[in-house]
């Protein structure tokens, strides 16, 4: 009779299993919101942000190790919609806060700070072979990028360059990337059909490396990690200068208009909260020197420390 | 004179064997293909990942630095995970079938039922972490726990369990239940004697094949917010968690090439445990099948 003890074994593992889950049921009431927990970050948002915030929260723990801190990477908009349901204390987004979302926090009466954490830096680039593209203005991205901008080959984009037909590799529409990239360089035109799309920055570093005519463009640390694989392009600033994107000027802003803020968006309330307080001060203490170890550029100290006291202030210390 | 005209014979046999050949051959292609593309995967993650696979990538959290980078959280919240899913889909599962076999009269409800459950084994998983999202994360407020999780993902193999014990039901032979019938046992005493005994090979098997996808499922739980790093191992179903799958898709999509690397390690712990667990399908199967 094996099979008869076998149903026997498992049925009862089955049932301590269930008795265990119900037995923490009514243990755990009350931290399930984890509102109340005093250990508990909830942290949530933006992949591009994640990874500084990895590496804060990597330090963090080891330096406070009964310390509970939970990183989600739900996208800018999906980090959002938690925070504005009330299930995160610090939402991470590579964009502002949009309009509406600022609505609905308010109809719910959350109180938040958006604090820039860090800096990234659009770095468009094209195939490392390609000699003839020197530099481009933001115009010229605009007449490439956009559905009807009329251009196929980059004889289109300048005269006495070659008739070759360009290729567009972009990141997905669901990116902060792509809403930072269109909103300075579409405007409200559509992007071009035959661009291609990914939600990988890694296949639109392989697409470029792969075809002569390529183009994409994508976040500072995927052009700083394949340097040697792709070219970068010098875009013309708002003074007239062709700047090529690296710690120095992205952090000083002259690589401009494809320099960004990385930011957190915390809530106001949860400060009040020993824990959060404090992972939000180690953030800020820490958050430079991380963002460049992940392949970010940081924001000048002085930003940092006006950030710190705004938080004092808030948490009445 | 002779029975068989061997001329014809003779003209028509090699036209037929040659089609027989290329028969061989087409199929014998169809088979390498998906051979072949397995050995290069299998090359391609075992090339890329073996070099860091230690004690060390099983025992750390995750980190920034590819070379202190671990899988501790993720194993250990795939498994609990598990321990959340197995029982409830299996219990869900299983009793829907035999109601639906057993006890159900066959009706328009019931063929209604079941043509929604063969539907939804086909639903995308996105679908499901979006329902999981709103009624265990939200409507219950079971927040973004292992136990949400488990549900989620219970609800994402059911329909698969249903299927395969319901097969296993109905390869039983008519005459088992007659035999017992007519000693005078109840439906219950034959289905918990008779039925569940000769069934059990076929609805575990099954049942860790349904596993073995809910453990390298990623959408859903990406859907009801499962999460990327933690560095603390959870303590009861209420933790956060994260499961090996999100933590493989987490460093694919690093910028720095050795977090691939390391991501090929991921990989290939995931293949061992699936491994295991499809293997342990097959020593069930054929320690317990019986033949009538």
């Amino acid at each position: 009779m094996k099979s008869k003890s076998l149903i026997l074994t498992l049925g009862m593992s089955l049932l301590l299993v269930l008795l265990a889950a119900c037995g923490n049921a009514e243990g755990s009431e009350n931290n399930g919101d984890g509102e109340e927990s005093t250990k508990e970050i909830m942290v949530d948002g933006s992949s591009t942000v994640f990874p500084i915030m990895e590496a804060v929260a990597e330090e963090y723990q080891a330096a406070n190790p009964d310390a509970r801190v939970n990183i989600g990477v739900s996208g800018s908009g999906g980090g959002f919609e938690k925070f504005i349901a009330g299930e995160t204390h610090i939402s991470n987004a590579s964009r502002p806060i949009k309009e509406d979302e600022k609505a609905l926090l308010e109809e719910n009466g959350i109180e938040y700070t958006e604090i820039e954490v860090a800096l990234d830096g659009l770095s468009i680039v094209v195939n490392k072979e390609n000699d003839w593209v020197d530099q481009l203005t933001v115009e010229e991205l605009t007449k490439m990028w956009s559905e009807d901008g009329g251009v196929k080959t980059w004889a289109d984009v300048r005269e006495g360059w070659p008739e070759k037909e360009i290729k567009f590799y972009s990141p997905g529409a669901d990116s902060g990337t792509f809403d930072y990239f269109s909103e300075v360089v579409l405007g409200d035109a559509q992007i071009r059909q035959d661009a291609s799309l990914s939600e990988d920055d890694n296949v639109l570093v392989q697409g470029v490396t792969g075809s002569l005519n390529g183009i994409s463009y994508f976040g500072y640390a995927y052009y700083a990690e394949n340097k040697d694989n792709l070219k970068v392009v010098p875009i013309v600033n708002s003074d007239e200068e062709a700047v090529t994107p690296s710690q120095e000027t992205i952090q000083s802003g002259e690589y401009n208009p494809f320099s960004r803020p990385l930011f957190i968006y915390v809530k106001n309330e949860a400060l009040q909260n020993d824990s959060v307080y404090e992972f939000t001060k180690y953030t800020l203490e820490n958050a430079g020197e991380m963002a460049k170890a992940v392949g970010y550029v940081a924001k000048p100290e002085s930003k940092y420390e006006e950030a710190l006291e705004k938080i004092d202030e808030l948490a009445g210390k | 004179m002779s029975l068989v005209d061997k001329q014809v014979i003779q003209n028509k046999m090699s036209k037929r064997s040659v089609k027989n050949q290329i028969m061989n051959k087409l199929f014998f292609s169809a088979t390498a293909f998906g051979i072949v593309v397995l050995i290069v995967l299998l090359y391609r993650v075992f090339s890329e990942g073996i070099g860091h696979l230690d004690w060390g990538f099983l025992t750390n959290f995750a980190s920034r630095f590819p070379e202190e980078a671990g899988i501790k959280a993720a194993i250990v919240g795939s498994l609990w995970l598990m321990a959340v899913t197995a029982p409830v889909s299996l219990l869900l599962g299983v009793g829907t079938a035999i109601y639906l076999e057993e006890y159900a009269s066959r009706n328009k409800f019931t063929r209604f039922i079941q043509i929604n459950i063969s539907n939804l084994a086909g639903v995308p998983s996105i679908v499901f972490g979006l329902l999981g999202l709103t009624v265990f994360v939200r409507l219950m407020e079971m927040g973004r726990s292992i136990m949400a999780g488990g549900l989620t993902m219970s609800l994402l193999i059911l329909p698969i369990i249903v299927v395969s014990s319901q097969e296993a039901i109905r390869a039983i032979p008519k005459n088992q239940y007659e035999a017992s019938f007519a000693m005078g046992a109840t439906k219950w005493q034959t289905i918990r004697r008779v039925v569940l005994p000769a069934a059990i090979p076929g609805i575990l098997t099954g049942g860790i094949l349904a596993l073995s996808r809910a453990i390298g499922e990623t959408a859903p739980l990406l859907m009801i917010g499962a999460l990327s790093f933690i560095a603390y191992l959870p303590e009861n179903v209420w933790s956060g968690f994260t499961v090996l799958p999100i933590q493989i898709f987490n460093w694919t999509g690093r910028p720095q090439e050795e977090f691939h690397l390391v991501a090929s390690t991921g990989i290939i712990i995931l293949l061992v445990i699936l491994l295991f667990m499809n293997s342990i399908a097959v020593i069930i199967r054929n320690k317990f099948s019986k033949r009538f």
